[in-house]
Protein backbone atom coordinates (compact mmCIF):
# COMPACT_ATOMS: atom_id res chain seq x y z
CA UNK A 1 0.00 0.00 0.00
CA UNK A 2 1.19 3.59 -0.67
CA UNK A 3 2.12 5.58 1.65
CA UNK A 4 -0.73 8.53 2.47
CA UNK A 5 -0.42 11.61 0.25
CA UNK A 6 -0.34 15.05 2.41
CA UNK A 7 -2.67 16.98 0.09
CA UNK A 8 -5.66 14.26 0.50
CA UNK A 9 -7.01 15.11 3.91
CA UNK A 10 -9.53 11.95 4.38
CA UNK A 11 -11.67 10.26 6.72
CA UNK A 12 -8.64 7.96 8.23
CA UNK A 13 -6.11 10.48 7.88
CA UNK A 14 -3.69 9.29 10.05
CA UNK A 15 -4.60 6.24 11.66
CA UNK A 16 -4.19 3.77 8.30
CA UNK A 17 -6.95 1.93 7.06
CA UNK A 18 -10.24 1.00 8.92
CA UNK A 19 -10.10 -3.01 9.75
CA UNK A 20 -12.47 -3.91 6.41
CA UNK A 21 -10.51 -2.29 4.67
CA UNK A 22 -7.33 -3.98 6.17
CA UNK A 23 -9.00 -7.58 5.06
CA UNK A 24 -9.79 -6.76 2.09
CA UNK A 25 -6.08 -5.75 1.30
CA UNK A 26 -4.97 -8.89 3.00
CA UNK A 27 -7.18 -10.73 0.83
CA UNK A 28 -6.49 -9.42 -3.02
CA UNK A 29 -2.42 -9.24 -1.65
CA UNK A 30 -2.79 -13.08 -1.05
CA UNK A 31 -2.01 -16.17 -3.16
CA UNK A 32 -3.93 -19.66 -4.39
CA UNK A 33 -7.38 -20.04 -2.74
CA UNK A 34 -7.46 -16.71 -0.33
CA UNK A 35 -6.88 -14.34 -3.26
CA UNK A 36 -9.35 -16.34 -5.34
CA UNK A 37 -11.90 -16.28 -2.78
CA UNK A 38 -11.05 -12.15 -2.52
CA UNK A 39 -11.16 -11.61 -5.96
CA UNK A 40 -14.41 -13.29 -6.53
CA UNK A 41 -16.25 -11.16 -3.58
CA UNK A 42 -14.97 -8.51 -5.05
CA UNK A 43 -16.42 -9.15 -8.41
CA UNK A 44 -19.56 -9.92 -6.90
CA UNK A 45 -19.65 -6.38 -5.33
CA UNK A 46 -18.23 -4.19 -8.14
CA UNK A 47 -21.22 -5.97 -10.25
CA UNK A 48 -23.48 -5.21 -7.77
CA UNK A 49 -22.71 -1.76 -7.71
CA UNK A 50 -22.49 -1.84 -11.64
CA UNK A 51 -25.77 -2.98 -11.68
CA UNK A 52 -27.05 -0.37 -9.07
CA UNK A 53 -25.43 2.36 -10.96
CA UNK A 54 -26.96 1.78 -14.65
CA UNK A 55 -30.27 1.42 -13.15
CA UNK A 56 -29.53 4.90 -11.15
CA UNK A 57 -28.64 6.16 -14.82
CA UNK A 58 -30.96 4.15 -16.85
CA UNK A 59 -34.27 6.85 -16.91
CA UNK A 60 -31.70 8.88 -18.59
CA UNK A 61 -30.54 6.76 -21.08
CA UNK A 62 -31.21 4.46 -23.66
CA UNK A 63 -31.00 1.40 -22.84
CA UNK A 64 -33.02 -1.19 -21.07
CA UNK A 65 -33.13 -5.23 -20.40
CA UNK A 66 -30.21 -7.03 -20.90
CA UNK A 67 -28.64 -4.22 -22.88
CA UNK A 68 -27.97 -2.46 -19.89
CA UNK A 69 -26.94 -5.58 -17.57
CA UNK A 70 -24.33 -6.79 -20.55
CA UNK A 71 -23.13 -3.10 -19.89
CA UNK A 72 -23.00 -3.78 -15.97
CA UNK A 73 -21.30 -6.79 -16.34
CA UNK A 74 -18.20 -5.51 -18.32
CA UNK A 75 -18.15 -2.69 -16.31
CA UNK A 76 -17.73 -4.93 -13.29
CA UNK A 77 -15.14 -6.95 -15.55
CA UNK A 78 -12.99 -3.87 -16.45
CA UNK A 79 -13.14 -2.24 -12.75
CA UNK A 80 -11.46 -5.81 -11.36
CA UNK A 81 -9.06 -5.65 -13.28
CA UNK A 82 -7.91 -2.17 -13.26
CA UNK A 83 -8.20 -2.37 -9.36
CA UNK A 84 -5.64 -5.78 -9.29
CA UNK A 85 -3.46 -3.63 -11.49
CA UNK A 86 -3.56 -0.38 -8.98
CA UNK A 87 -3.94 -2.07 -5.61
CA UNK A 88 -0.83 -0.82 -4.54
CA UNK A 89 -2.20 2.73 -4.82
CA UNK A 90 -4.70 2.41 -2.36
CA UNK A 91 -3.36 4.76 0.64
CA UNK A 92 -5.89 3.98 3.33
CA UNK A 93 -7.63 7.41 2.41
CA UNK A 94 -11.60 6.40 2.21
CA UNK A 95 -12.19 2.97 3.32
CA UNK A 96 -10.84 -0.06 0.80
CA UNK A 97 -14.53 -0.32 -0.38
CA UNK A 98 -15.68 3.44 -1.39
CA UNK A 99 -11.91 3.17 -3.05
CA UNK A 100 -13.06 0.37 -5.57
CA UNK A 101 -16.90 1.12 -6.11
CA UNK A 102 -15.08 4.48 -7.54
CA UNK A 103 -13.49 2.05 -10.68
CA UNK A 104 -17.00 0.43 -11.07
CA UNK A 105 -18.65 4.16 -11.15
CA UNK A 106 -16.05 5.15 -13.96
CA UNK A 107 -16.31 1.87 -15.74
CA UNK A 108 -19.74 2.88 -15.97
CA UNK A 109 -19.71 5.68 -17.24
CA UNK A 110 -17.11 5.02 -20.21
CA UNK A 111 -19.92 2.15 -20.64
CA UNK A 112 -22.51 4.88 -21.40
CA UNK A 113 -19.91 7.09 -23.47
CA UNK A 114 -19.42 4.41 -25.58
CA UNK A 115 -22.96 3.37 -25.81
CA UNK A 116 -23.88 6.79 -27.06
CA UNK A 117 -22.92 6.00 -30.51
CA UNK A 118 -24.56 3.28 -31.37
CA UNK A 119 -27.44 5.45 -32.32
CA UNK A 120 -26.62 6.35 -36.45
CA UNK A 121 -28.86 9.42 -36.04
CA UNK A 122 -26.88 11.09 -33.66
CA UNK A 123 -24.88 14.51 -35.36
CA UNK A 124 -22.53 15.97 -33.21
CA UNK A 125 -21.18 18.24 -36.22
CA UNK A 126 -24.43 20.36 -37.18
CA UNK A 127 -24.55 23.68 -36.61
CA UNK A 128 -28.86 24.50 -36.44
CA UNK A 129 -28.39 27.72 -34.17
CA UNK A 130 -32.08 27.28 -34.12
CA UNK A 131 -31.76 24.67 -31.66
CA UNK A 132 -29.97 27.44 -28.61
CA UNK A 133 -33.09 28.28 -27.31
CA UNK A 134 -34.43 24.60 -27.02
CA UNK A 135 -30.57 24.04 -24.39
CA UNK A 136 -31.24 27.47 -22.29
CA UNK A 137 -35.39 26.94 -21.41
CA UNK A 138 -37.85 28.84 -22.53
CA UNK A 139 -36.68 32.92 -21.83
CA UNK A 140 -36.52 35.45 -22.92
CA UNK A 141 -39.93 35.31 -23.03
CA UNK A 142 -39.94 37.61 -26.11
CA UNK A 143 -39.49 36.10 -29.46
CA UNK A 144 -37.59 39.08 -30.65
CA UNK A 145 -35.36 39.27 -27.94
CA UNK A 146 -34.48 35.41 -27.68
CA UNK A 147 -33.27 36.05 -31.32
CA UNK A 148 -31.23 38.51 -30.24
CA UNK A 149 -29.41 36.95 -27.88
CA UNK A 150 -28.70 33.40 -29.94
CA UNK A 151 -27.98 35.83 -32.85
CA UNK A 152 -25.27 37.25 -30.22
CA UNK A 153 -23.94 33.98 -29.37
CA UNK A 154 -23.62 32.81 -32.61
CA UNK A 155 -21.36 35.68 -33.12
CA UNK A 156 -19.44 35.26 -30.00
CA UNK A 157 -18.57 31.96 -30.80
CA UNK A 158 -17.55 32.99 -34.00
CA UNK A 159 -15.51 35.65 -32.93
CA UNK A 160 -14.16 34.73 -29.91
CA UNK A 161 -13.51 30.88 -30.09
CA UNK A 162 -10.94 29.03 -31.26
CA UNK A 163 -11.55 26.19 -33.67
CA UNK A 164 -11.28 23.42 -31.50
CA UNK A 165 -13.58 25.80 -28.62
CA UNK A 166 -15.98 26.20 -31.34
CA UNK A 167 -16.07 21.85 -32.20
CA UNK A 168 -17.03 21.45 -28.75
CA UNK A 169 -19.66 23.79 -28.16
CA UNK A 170 -21.05 23.14 -30.91
CA UNK A 171 -21.26 19.25 -29.89
CA UNK A 172 -22.04 19.82 -26.39
CA UNK A 173 -24.83 22.61 -26.20
CA UNK A 174 -26.59 22.87 -29.72
CA UNK A 175 -26.45 18.84 -30.21
CA UNK A 176 -26.35 17.78 -26.90
CA UNK A 177 -24.09 15.04 -27.02
CA UNK A 178 -22.99 13.90 -23.87
CA UNK A 179 -19.50 15.02 -22.19
CA UNK A 180 -18.11 11.67 -22.53
CA UNK A 181 -19.46 10.53 -25.98
CA UNK A 182 -17.40 13.74 -27.25
CA UNK A 183 -14.25 12.59 -26.03
CA UNK A 184 -14.22 9.40 -27.27
CA UNK A 185 -15.28 10.70 -30.57
CA UNK A 186 -12.71 13.10 -30.41
CA UNK A 187 -9.65 10.50 -29.16
CA UNK A 188 -9.73 13.00 -26.21
CA UNK A 189 -10.31 12.68 -22.68
CA UNK A 190 -13.46 14.31 -19.97
CA UNK A 191 -10.73 15.93 -18.53
CA UNK A 192 -9.65 18.18 -21.88
CA UNK A 193 -13.29 18.36 -22.89
CA UNK A 194 -14.11 20.02 -20.23
CA UNK A 195 -10.71 22.34 -20.00
CA UNK A 196 -11.78 23.21 -23.65
CA UNK A 197 -15.10 23.97 -23.06
CA UNK A 198 -14.16 25.73 -19.47
CA UNK A 199 -12.52 28.19 -21.47
CA UNK A 200 -15.01 28.72 -24.08
CA UNK A 201 -17.57 29.37 -21.49
CA UNK A 202 -15.42 31.78 -19.84
CA UNK A 203 -14.74 33.83 -23.49
CA UNK A 204 -18.27 34.04 -24.44
CA UNK A 205 -19.77 35.11 -21.03
CA UNK A 206 -16.71 37.91 -21.33
CA UNK A 207 -17.94 38.30 -24.99
CA UNK A 208 -21.86 38.54 -23.91
CA UNK A 209 -21.63 41.01 -21.07
CA UNK A 210 -18.82 43.54 -23.02
CA UNK A 211 -21.84 44.01 -24.94
CA UNK A 212 -24.50 44.27 -22.48
CA UNK A 213 -26.29 40.80 -22.90
CA UNK A 214 -25.47 39.22 -19.47
CA UNK A 215 -24.76 40.84 -16.34
CA UNK A 216 -21.00 41.39 -15.30
CA UNK A 217 -19.29 38.30 -13.98
CA UNK A 218 -18.75 40.12 -11.09
CA UNK A 219 -22.46 41.03 -9.85
CA UNK A 220 -24.99 38.11 -9.05
CA UNK A 221 -22.29 35.48 -8.94
CA UNK A 222 -24.38 32.44 -7.83
CA UNK B 1 -29.37 42.75 -18.35
CA UNK B 2 -29.79 39.19 -18.05
CA UNK B 3 -31.36 38.18 -20.91
CA UNK B 4 -31.07 34.28 -20.46
CA UNK B 5 -30.77 32.75 -16.73
CA UNK B 6 -30.14 29.42 -17.74
CA UNK B 7 -27.55 30.51 -20.44
CA UNK B 8 -26.00 33.01 -17.73
CA UNK B 9 -25.45 30.51 -15.51
CA UNK B 10 -24.36 28.08 -18.14
CA UNK B 11 -21.29 30.26 -19.10
CA UNK B 12 -20.28 30.85 -15.74
CA UNK B 13 -17.18 30.36 -14.51
CA UNK B 14 -15.74 29.60 -11.21
CA UNK B 15 -11.78 30.17 -10.70
CA UNK B 16 -12.17 27.77 -7.88
CA UNK B 17 -12.52 24.69 -10.02
CA UNK B 18 -9.82 21.83 -10.17
CA UNK B 19 -10.89 20.47 -13.54
CA UNK B 20 -12.52 16.57 -13.83
CA UNK B 21 -8.84 15.06 -13.16
CA UNK B 22 -8.21 16.79 -9.91
CA UNK B 23 -11.84 16.37 -9.01
CA UNK B 24 -12.07 12.39 -9.81
CA UNK B 25 -8.72 11.18 -8.54
CA UNK B 26 -9.57 11.61 -5.06
CA UNK B 27 -13.38 11.20 -5.54
CA UNK B 28 -13.41 8.05 -3.16
CA UNK B 29 -11.79 10.55 -0.16
CA UNK B 30 -14.33 13.19 -0.44
CA UNK B 31 -17.56 11.08 -0.86
CA UNK B 32 -16.59 8.87 2.35
CA UNK B 33 -16.14 12.65 4.06
CA UNK B 34 -19.68 13.44 2.66
CA UNK B 35 -21.21 10.07 3.78
CA UNK B 36 -19.60 10.61 7.09
CA UNK B 37 -21.42 13.89 7.38
CA UNK B 38 -18.09 15.49 7.26
CA UNK B 39 -17.08 19.27 5.48
CA UNK B 40 -16.01 17.77 2.57
CA UNK B 41 -16.94 20.98 0.72
CA UNK B 42 -14.64 23.14 2.97
CA UNK B 43 -12.27 20.99 2.84
CA UNK B 44 -12.08 20.58 -0.98
CA UNK B 45 -13.22 23.45 -2.40
CA UNK B 46 -12.05 23.00 -5.51
CA UNK B 47 -13.87 19.66 -5.84
CA UNK B 48 -17.16 21.18 -4.73
CA UNK B 49 -16.60 23.83 -7.52
CA UNK B 50 -15.94 21.11 -10.07
CA UNK B 51 -18.69 19.13 -9.35
CA UNK B 52 -21.35 22.41 -8.92
CA UNK B 53 -20.20 22.86 -13.23
CA UNK B 54 -19.54 19.53 -14.59
CA UNK B 55 -22.41 17.04 -15.23
CA UNK B 56 -20.60 14.11 -15.77
CA UNK B 57 -18.25 14.38 -12.92
CA UNK B 58 -21.37 14.89 -11.12
CA UNK B 59 -23.22 12.02 -12.10
CA UNK B 60 -19.81 10.17 -10.97
CA UNK B 61 -20.12 11.39 -7.60
CA UNK B 62 -23.67 10.76 -6.71
CA UNK B 63 -23.18 6.98 -7.92
CA UNK B 64 -20.23 6.74 -6.27
CA UNK B 65 -22.19 8.15 -3.20
CA UNK B 66 -25.18 6.29 -3.54
CA UNK B 67 -23.06 3.27 -3.52
CA UNK B 68 -21.92 4.07 -0.17
CA UNK B 69 -25.09 4.65 1.40
CA UNK B 70 -26.35 1.39 -0.20
CA UNK B 71 -24.24 -0.50 1.38
CA UNK B 72 -24.28 1.24 5.16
Amino acid sequence: MAPADPAVEGIFPSAGPDPDSEQWIRALSGTGAQREAGLARLHEMLLRVARAEMRRRASQLQIAGSDLDDLAYQAAADALLAIVAKMGEFRGESRFTTWAYKFAVFEVSAKIGRHFWRNPAVRWDAEDWDQLPDRFGPEPAAEAERRDLADAVHHAVDEHLTPRQRQVFMAIVLNGVPLDALALELGSTRNAIYKTMFDARRKLRAALAANGYLDDETSGHS
Amino acid sequence: MNGWPALDRFLRTDPRDVGCAEAMEPLHVYVDLVAAGGSAARRHPGIEAHLAACGPCAEDFHGLLAAVRRAE
